[in-house]
């Protein structure tokens, strides 16, 4: 078997098994349905604000609620040391400053 | 059309053979090529799904919460806030919400307890979440010790556990009743944590927030939007270890780009050389140069995504979660509904693929353009 028909073969399962994941990314949704509407009711009825994620400290637990000085604990000077506050990005109103709602 | 072909094939033929004739440079190429792809797609997929996911979850927060802060932090907020907010035109409801968190010194894990008027709780009756249930124990039944404000001991009998299905929201949660919440915490009747604020009029919330920061300068109003805005920005790819990888990927990139254009080896040199001898045309040595690249980025790119998928899908990103579980010892086993679309492949295509093809072109044209006696003699 010539190597270019054993590469364009290989290529070719590749290729088939990259339009199997999106089949299967496609069914998945599709099965989650009802335990997305579960988890839409659940925020609904429990007034949730926040997906559970990271437990640690409050400011990653509810990075929407989380008062501004929460990532750096009582010291105005202090880093966020908390590893999940690596990941997670302060809120937009913070990273474009304190704007009040004002008409 | 069949000889076009033929020739491509030959061409592709020939590369193949050229890469093998070195191949443990070549397979470590393709092997830390595939892990670039696969730090990048896996970033990408877990990015966009929890995006995806929270988007479409958290559309059924509250509107509006109102917040009470205190030299910068979050204060309880008093009761009689609400019927001057309720005299706002366009406000259809206000009700006060109790919730805080527990730390657990037995397993060192924080909770989030929180009441709910809608779940009708005995005294000392609690729903657990499943996260809670699990590390420790508490399942329905069984009994769950808390120290309250003042140091005593309190002691609350399992009710039930929540879903499993709903852990990504409620891994950490503790229901509880508002006597119980008030008893355990020393939150005097009067204050709450904070407060909702129902608006008949989805386009008059930002006009209310506005008033309600008029009348209590020291509120903090909540959109629901902002909530939204928070989690689509949460995971953008300026936060923390999405930039990181980034940044790994890009330096991985730039080592690859400067390896090719800083020139080929004299073997590479003396080979191109050689095929222009014997009468290869430069245009035949630059569709053997592209083909090496595309066999080598192609693959990488294939594969690395297809890992992506099965790490971020099927496995629950295990290679993320150590970040996100940081050092709390209560996470949730989730997993995330899959959000594949064609333009993320596509980004990852053109990001991945065509920078490494081009590379590998550009000083194989300039090799090839030049007299192959003065080529094999360098």
């Amino acid at each position: 078997m010539r190597k270019s028909s054993i590469f364009l073969v290989f290529i070719g399962a590749c290729s088939l098994a990259l339009g199997l994941a999106f089949l299967d990314a496609h069914l998945q949704a599709a099965g989650d349905l009802p335990y997305l509407r579960q988890e839409i009711k659940v925020v609904e009825t429990l007034q949730l604000t926040d997906l559970c994620l990271a437990t640690e400290a409050r400011h990653t637990r509810h990075p929407s609620q989380a008062d501004w000085h929460s990532p750096f604990q009582s010291h105005p000077g202090a880093l966020d040391h908390f590893p999940s506050g690596g990941i997670i990005q302060p809120p937009e109103t913070v990273i474009k400053g304190y704007e009040p709602h004002r008409q | 059309m069949s000889h076009i072909v033929n020739k491509q094939r030959n061409i592709l033929d020939f590369a193949l053979s050229s890469l093998l004739r070195r191949k443990g440079k070549n397979l470590a190429l393709v092997t830390v090529y595939t892990l670039v792809v696969f730090a990048l797609a896996s970033v990408m997929f877990f990015t966009q799904a929890l995006k995806k996911e929270a988007t479409l979850v958290l559309g059924a927060t509250p509107e509006l919460i109102v917040q009470k802060l205190v030299a910068g932090r979050h204060d309880l907020i008093p009761v009689s806030y609400i019927g001057k907010i309720k005299k706002i035109r366009g406000v259809a409801g206000v009700e006060p919400r109790l919730w805080g968190y527990y730390y657990d010194p037995l397993v060192r894990a924080n909770y989030t307890l929180l009441v709910n008027d809608k779940f009708k709780l005995p005294p000392q009756n609690i729903l657990v979440g499943a996260g809670i249930a699990r590390v420790r124990g508490a399942y329905r039944g069984r009994s769950i010790n808390f120290f309250s404000y003042d140091g005593k001991p309190l002691t609350f009998r399992v009710r039930g556990v929540l879903s499993l299905e709903s852990e990504l929201l409620s891994a950490d949660l503790i229901m509880i009743s508002t006597a119980d919440f008030r008893r355990l915490f020393g939150i005097p009747e009067g204050y709450a944590t904070d407060l909702t604020v129902h608006v008949r009029n989805h386009k008059e919330v930002a006009t209310v927030a506005a008033k309600i920061q008029q009348f209590f300068p020291d509120t903090r109003p909540i959109l629901r939007d902002e909530i939204l805005r928070t989690y689509k920005a949460v995971f953008d790819w300026r936060s923390g270890i999405v930039i990181v990888v980034l940044a790994g990927a890009l330096l991985a990139f730039l080592i690859f780009a400067w390896d090719k254009a800083a020139g080929l080896s004299a073997e590479e040199r003396r080979e191109i050389g050689i095929l222009k001898a014997i009468g290869w045309e430069t245009s035949d040595v630059l569709q053997l140069k592209f083909w090496e690249g595309l066999t080598v980025s192609l693959t990488a790119f294939l594969v690395g995504t297809i890992l992506a998928y099965v790490h971020v899908f099927w496995a629950a990103a295990p290679l993320f979660a150590t970040v996100i579980k940081g050092w709390s010892t209560l996470y949730p086993n989730f997993r995330l509904t899959p959000f594949l679309s064609f333009y993320q492949i596509a980004i990852l295509f053109f990001f991945t693929v065509v920078p490494y093809t081009v590379a590998t072109i550009i000083p194989s044209w300039r090799a090839a353009t030049i007299d192959p006696d003065q080529v094999m003699r360098t």
